[in-house]
């Protein structure tokens, strides 16, 4: 993991200067190259587990796999942008240089062991992603998105880093295995009410960053102004990241004091499952709906967090590449529709079946997954969640998610209905949508894995 | 000259403590109040200063570096911001000549 920190940063650096090549052509090819070297040193580290940077860093296997689930959806992405700038004068270089800088930051916050390295990562992270947010810098609707989350990430950046302050007054360490301990010294002797103050005000940062309910508010006009392929970014490796840094503070560090925060971890994960879902039957346009299920994801996801038991880590995992994988065909699929029919409602997508049927298939194994319907990966990714609070004996999480899950499948399908039941108005645009290879190859690949993991979860789960 | 953990060291702990509060506090209720999109960055400002005072003092009193050398992370980390942070204002204030966060409702909320 050291060396693909240190590669994919100085790759990102070369991508800049690629920028004065006359021709674009080598670009995407380049840069999915740099990735495939990051891929590959990071799958090296598979079975060792080491400290570097003087304790800075660790790595072990389950962080391996989050960052090649980084990698692997930066790959699938990346394709989606070859013909996404039309415009000739776009900067694409430095685009794709700041995907690789977010990168980093992304495995910066998986393989973290030091509080310094999570507020690094969670930066580099998150200012590459002020920036894509802001990138269609014609469009009014983009200018609103970035300063929007500008404002919110640095908000909640003040409110974790106070929190950092206020857990090193009470422990003097910044290292995880260091609060742990103060953490187990505490429990004979008392705690500081510091370290509370600033669990609490931690958990707020990273739960703001993740856009948990009620911390929610910004991530739907976000996601929305957001350009579409960044948004897919947004949603999955942003998503990813975010949970794996929570899980690892929250596990290695906290576990000593579970009875004070697990409370207030499961009453946020309730709420962010009611919100997220029973907001999202509202919504007109695709690409809202998409932003709202990601925040009831987060909900599912908080429920893995929550009940912290033996397998939740191999839980979480399993169900972000699963999301991962859903949420990449969404938004490919929705890229292409808004280009070819010009719109983001469900309407846009009338009688797709018809004329693109391998995109309707595509987008409809992907809404099965978000919804977890049996043989997709989702179906699974919420039944391993679902065994562990069931583990752990949160009957009433239980209860709400699979609630919710109902809820889901309704607006889920409404998309399905809309391509396969509803046939498109004979004067609009309802001629086949061209699929450029690049994309046709990502859905490929997303919908067979989706596929791969409903059918055959032992492939993935059997390592962890 | 005297050292300086040991100037930081004659005032009592606790007055850096409610004093970063108070800053903290002020710059939350800056972001939440105020309309103009430069002031509430300044609030922001404020809150990550408010973090950088706690640390150092803490860092003093406990005769441990490590608090420093965060500070200086979170003022790398803070320059890069607000880079980012006033070029997104700037491209705002081009095209709709204000700063005020009132007209950015093209989204609903």
């Amino acid at each position: 993991m050291f060396y693909s920190v240190v590669l994919l940063s100085i790759f990102g650096i070369l991508n800049l200067f690629l920028g004065f090549l006359k021709s674009r052509a080598w670009l995407l090819p380049v840069t999915l190259l740099f990735l495939a070297t990051a891929l590959v040193v990071t799958l090296t580290d598979w079975n060792k587990s080491l400290f570097f940077w003087n304790y800075m860093m660790s790595t072990d296997n389950v962080s391996v796999a989050f960052a090649t689930i980084i990698i692997v959806s930066a790959m699938l992405i990346l394709p989606l942008s070859r013909f996404y700038f039309p415009n000739a004068a776009a900067p694409v270089p430095e685009y794709y240089a700041i995907l690789l800088f977010s990168v980093v930051g992304a495995i910066l916050m998986v393989t973290y062991e030091n509080i310094i390295m999570l507020f690094l990562g969670l930066e580099t992270l998150s200012i590459a992603m002020y920036i894509l947010a802001g990138s269609d810098k014609r469009n009014p609707r983009s200018h609103e998105a970035a300063l929007k989350y500008f404002l919110m990430g640095a908000f909640a950046t003040g409110i974790l880093l106070f929190g950092v302050a206020m857990l090193y007054g009470a422990t003097g360490t910044f290292n995880l295995s260091g609060l742990a301990q103060y953490v187990r010294t505490t429990l004979v002797n008392g705690a500081s009410p510091m370290l509370y103050l600033g669990l609490t005000l931690v958990l707020i940062g990273i739960l703001f960053k993740l856009s948990v309910a009620p911390f929610h508010f910004w991530t739907p006009d976000v996601y929305d102004g957001t350009p579409t392929l960044f948004t897919a970014f947004m949603a999955t490796v942003v998503k990813t990241a975010g949970f794996a840094a929570l899980y690892k503070i929250l596990s290695v560090s906290f576990t000593g004091i579970y009875s004070v925060w697990w409370i207030t971890l499961a009453a946020t994960s309730v709420l962010t499952l009611l919100i997220g879902n029973i907001t999202a039957v509202y919504q007109q346009s695709f690409k809202r709906m998409l932003a709202y299920s990601s925040i009831s994801h987060a909900g599912y996801l908080l429920i893995a967090v929550t009940a912290m038991g033996q397998t939740s880590q191999s839980s979480i995992l399993f169900y972000s590449l699963a999301y991962t994988l859903a949420t990449i065909t969404s938004f490919a699929v929705l890229i292409l529709v808004n280009e070819n029919r010009a719109g983001e409602s469900f309407s846009a997508f009338n009688g797709l079946a018809r004329h693109n049927p391998f995109l309707a298939f595509a987008l409809t194994v992907a809404m099965c997954s978000l919804a977890g319907i049996p043989l997709t990966g989702g179906f699974f990714g919420k039944f391993y969640i679902f065994i562990n609070a069931l583990e752990k004996g949160l009957l009433f999480l239980l209860v709400v998610a699979v609630l919710m899950s109902a809820v889901g499948i309704y607006y889920y399908f409404r998309v399905v209905i809309a391509m396969y039941m509803r046939g498109s108005d004979d004067n609009a645009v309802a001629d086949r949508i061209i699929v450029p290879k690049s994309y046709a190859a990502v859905l490929a690949i997303t919908t067979f894995l989706t596929i791969l993991l409903g059918v055959a979860p032992d492939l993935l789960v059997r390592y962890f | 000259m005297e050292e300086i953990p040991g100037v930081i060291r004659t005032i009592p702990l606790n007055y850096y403590i409610f004093l970063s509060t108070a800053l903290f506090v002020i710059g939350i209720v800056g972001v939440m109040v105020r309309r103009n999109a430069l002031i509430i960055f300044m609030s922001i400002e404020l809150m990550l200063n408010a973090v950088n005072l706690l640390l150092t003092a803490f860092s003093s009193y406990r005769s441990d570096p490590a608090g420093q050398v965060f500070v200086f992370f979170i003022m790398a980390v803070a320059a890069a911001e607000v880079t980012v942070g006033l070029a997104i204002i700037v491209m705002i204030y081009r095209n709709t000549r204000s700063v005020d966060v009132g007209i950015l409702n093209r989204l609903k909320w």
